[in-house]
């Protein structure tokens, strides 16, 4: 399959005749990978550069031009036992690369600049209460300044900016007190250096600038780090459509290289890899990925089909077109705009404390200038007094309070299978009180599955494997994929719409419709018992036998549901499938509420109307109908086979058969959320502590600096102790 | 206290050659993969051919 993709999409010219290209592999996660790799790959001739990146499960290769054949790399990988796929960095990761690039770069010249500082300023500390002389403490300042007015200058510029935006706009962000706190400070500091004064802050706002920094840093590796995986998520799909190059040529490429406009060849048992509008062909698809429906709808020249869509009978032309044109489409993005707006209303925890934050603080410097003057000490003093209370209410362990514990966690949610989408995607999930799940290809598995195996004797199921592995329809592959064979029978045909038929060991074999293998008594036995069963019969002589072939439920869902419960979170299933099927699962899962046949606008009412009651719901979903209602809802997540709208929209996508992952987001991001407002209280609780000294004017640069680390570092142990595993 | 010259400088300087350094070390992407860096060191078997280096 690999072999036949076109690389040429992905090549890159790394200059002087060499040749880069990208690859997302699977399966690396220990350094014996990265060696094994490197050393298999750069020992091929010719190959200049074979790089793996352990963080981002990726390799990067460089070798000379037309010197090899890339597919090679990909053979060579699968021998070693790891599946790769060219991938194409997308523009979005490549920014958030770019904004945790320069925060670094940020962080490492205030830190830097922090500790030269430092360097002065502790003989400077000691001198005072020894015997330095006046002009050597002013020289000191003096250097001080030299180092940190270009530092902070450079290193603070991502406070002011977003602190300059917000006044814009007429609010108020985290970034003003910080940027009004540092300008302050270092005026202040060059202020009291010109006039050979006692105490200039030089050293606090350096490390004011290198903390909070060090706390943005964190926030956007995170961010970045959930691109890159998002970025090889879609690379290890390797959606590839085939195209028409001329009216009678095709060619298999990227999904990526498509273009609107370009004509793609559809052919039964494939999935549609893009949106477009069927000019030639008819044919049944299965839109259940999409629309949550399991039965097949009908396609004919000038109806629209969507990615996602698999082509169930007969060979489809389609043109391919830009996101719109389709009405569900059109309807859906609609939807999804509306209920993004929504979202976009949520006040994140730390822009609730900031909102708090900067009146009371401002307020308190203003109250203690006033106080001082009434008291009778001199302007001056007073506004230094009021100054120091502002530098040592800086919220430097506030502006790391939430990314710590962010990061933290979102290491340990990965570990158990979840993949962030947004930052604020662990707030909105602790506070859920409500799980609503779609059915199909969230609560059952995205693949069908045998239900009646065991009353199939095994040589049975492996000559039907064998023989279904010559079929494309979904339902044959099924059979396939749980028989576990890998060698076709030969000379086989296809019936279009009936089967598959062929001879083997001089009798004739068939597997397909049941009118077509003469199993109609059979089939009709498996649907008395279970209606919502597709069934595939198979002939071989006079021998027949049917196979019930049905999606199935996730292998722990009923007991995810019940933790859920435990938890004293209600369930409940919306889903556009039919009733019966609705009803079934929800049964088999123990969950009282369910809604079948919901189409995508009923599900956001429904959602609407449970946030109305006050209700903050988790919505679970995977299809194109559920993008919206993924939108819509408090918090949302997504399995990783779900449609790329969804996967967007999605809080949170989680990995793997089981839907464990969803319990165990809740329970860390729970705790997180916990260790989060403690983190608050303790930045308070500094405050309480340090600003009557700073308001009884008693506040020393020293007093400063400590105060600062100290609560900084508390914070930030406080946060590691989100990575203690939760018992899943 | 004539040894500050001396000193202030030095400090100086060393601070800058560190900061540039970092800045260095930043640019040619040795923070692009910090898990397999922490790794890289301790792997024995570096491939006989020379990472890089054509054969």
């Amino acid at each position: 399959m690999q072999a036949d993709i076109d690389f040429s999409h992905y090549l890159k010219s790394a200059g002087t005749g060499l040749v880069h290209l990208d690859l997302a592999v699977e399966g690396i996660n220990c350094a014996g990978c990265m060696a094994k790799i490197e050393r298999n790959l750069s020992a091929i001739p010719d190959v200049t550069s074979a790089r793996v990146n352990l963080t981002d499960s990726r390799l990067a290769l460089e070798w000379k031009a037309g010197a090899l054949e890339p597919a090679l790399f990909v053979s060579r990988l699968a021998e070693l036992g790891y599946k790769a796929y060219p991938f194409e960095r997308d523009d979005a990761e490549a920014l958030e690369a770019q904004r945790a690039q320069g925060l670094l770069r940020r962080l490492g010249v205030a830190a830097f600049a922090a500790m030269n500082v430092m360097m002065l300023s502790v003989p400077v500390w000691s001198g005072n209460v020894s015997d330095m002389l006046p002009e050597q403490r002013d020289f000191f300042h003096w250097l001080s300044a030299l180092i940190v007015l270009p530092a902070a200058a450079y290193s603070a510029q991502p406070f002011f900016s977003s602190a300059l935006s917000a006044l814009r706009a007429r609010g108020v962000n985290m970034d003003v007190p910080i940027s009004i706190g540092i300008v302050l400070a270092l005026a202040t500091s060059v202020i009291e250096t010109i006039n050979h004064a006692e105490h200039a802050y030089f050293d606090a706002a350096i490390m004011l600038i290198a903390f909070l920094l060090a706390g943005r840093y964190l926030d956007q590796n995170m961010r970045r780090r959930t691109r890159a995986f998002a970025g090889n998520l879609a690379a290890l799909k390797a959606e590839t459509a085939t195209k028409f190059i001329s009216p009678t040529e095709i060619k298999t490429v990227p999904a990526a290289a498509i273009r609107p406009g370009d004509i793609v060849l559809l052919r039964p048992g494939e999935r549609c890899a893009v949106d477009g509008n069927v000019i030639e062909g008819r044919s049944e698809v299965d839109q259940s990925l999409i629309t949550g429906e399991t039965l097949p709808a009908m396609a004919t020249p000038g109806s629209a089909v969507f990615a996602g869509t698999l082509i169930r009978s007969g060979t489809l032309r389609v043109r391919a077109t830009a996101a719109s044109g389709g009405t569900l489409l059109d309807e859906i993005s609609r939807l999804l705009d509306r209920a993004l707006q929504a979202r976009s209303r949520y006040l994140r925890l730390a822009e609730r404390a900031s909102r708090l934050y900067a009146p009371v603080v401002h307020a308190t410097a203003l109250l203690t200038m006033l106080g001082w003057l009434a008291y009778g000490a001199s302007f001056h003093d007073s506004i230094v007094t009021a100054i120091a209370v502002l530098i040592i209410t800086c919220p430097c362990a506030l502006g790391l309070a939430i990314p710590a514990v962010q990061t933290v966690a979102s290491g340990t949610l990965f570990s158990s299978g979840v993949l962030l989408n947004a930052g604020d995607a662990i707030e909105r999930i602790a506070e859920i009180d409500r799980v609503i799940f779609d059915k199909t290809g969230t609560l059952t598995l995205p693949e069908l599955d045998v239900a009646n195996l065991a009353d199939i004797p095994d040589d049975v199921v492996k000559l039907a494997g064998r023989l279904a592995l010559s079929s494309r329809h979904p339902v044959a592959a099924a059979v396939a994929r749980k028989a576990g064979v890998a060698a076709p029978l030969s000379n086989i045909q296809e019936e279009p719409g009936q089967g598959v038929h062929g001879f083997h060991e001089g009798r004739p074999i068939r597997l397909g419709r049941a009118s077509f293998c003469g199993a109609d008594d059979l089939a009709n036995e498996i649907l008395c018992r279970d209606p919502e069963a597709s069934v595939v019969a198979f002939s071989h002589g006079e021998s027949r036998y049917a196979f019930a072939v049905r999606q199935r439920l996730r292998p722990d869902a009923a007991e995810v549901v019940a933790g859920l419960a435990r938890m004293g979170i209600a369930v409940e299933i919306v889903s556009g499938d039919r009733e019966p099927a609705v009803r079934l699962a929800a049964e088999v899962l123990g969950v009282h509420e369910w809604r079948a046949e919901v189409s995508p606008v009923d599900k956001i009412e429904r959602i609407e109307e449970l946030a109305c009651r006050g209700c903050k719901v988790l919505m679970v979903g995977d299809g194109l109908n559920d993008a919206p209602a993924l939108a819509a809802a408090h918090a949302s997540m997504s399995p990783v086979t779900a449609t790329h709208m969804s996967q967007a929209v999605a809080d949170a996508v989680f990995l793997g058969e089981r839907l464990a992952p969803v319990l165990s987001a809740v329970k860390v991001s729970r705790k997180a959320l916990r260790l989060m407002r403690q983190n608050l209280w303790l930045a308070v609780v500094y405050n309480v502590l340090a600003v009557p000294i700073a308001i009884a004017g008693l506040v020393t640069p020293l007093i400063a600096a400590a105060a600062m680390s100290g609560s900084s570092v508390i914070v930030m142990l406080n946060a590691l102790r989100a990575r203690t595993r939760e018992a899943a | 206290m004539e040894v500050l010259v001396i000193l202030v400088p030095l400090a100086l300087a060393l601070g800058f050659a560190g900061l540039l350094g970092f800045l260095w070390s930043l640019k040619s992407g040795q923070y692009d993969d910090l898990d397999g860096a922490a790794w890289r060191a301790i792997v024995d078997d570096e491939p006989t051919g020379g990472q890089g280096g054509t054969k």
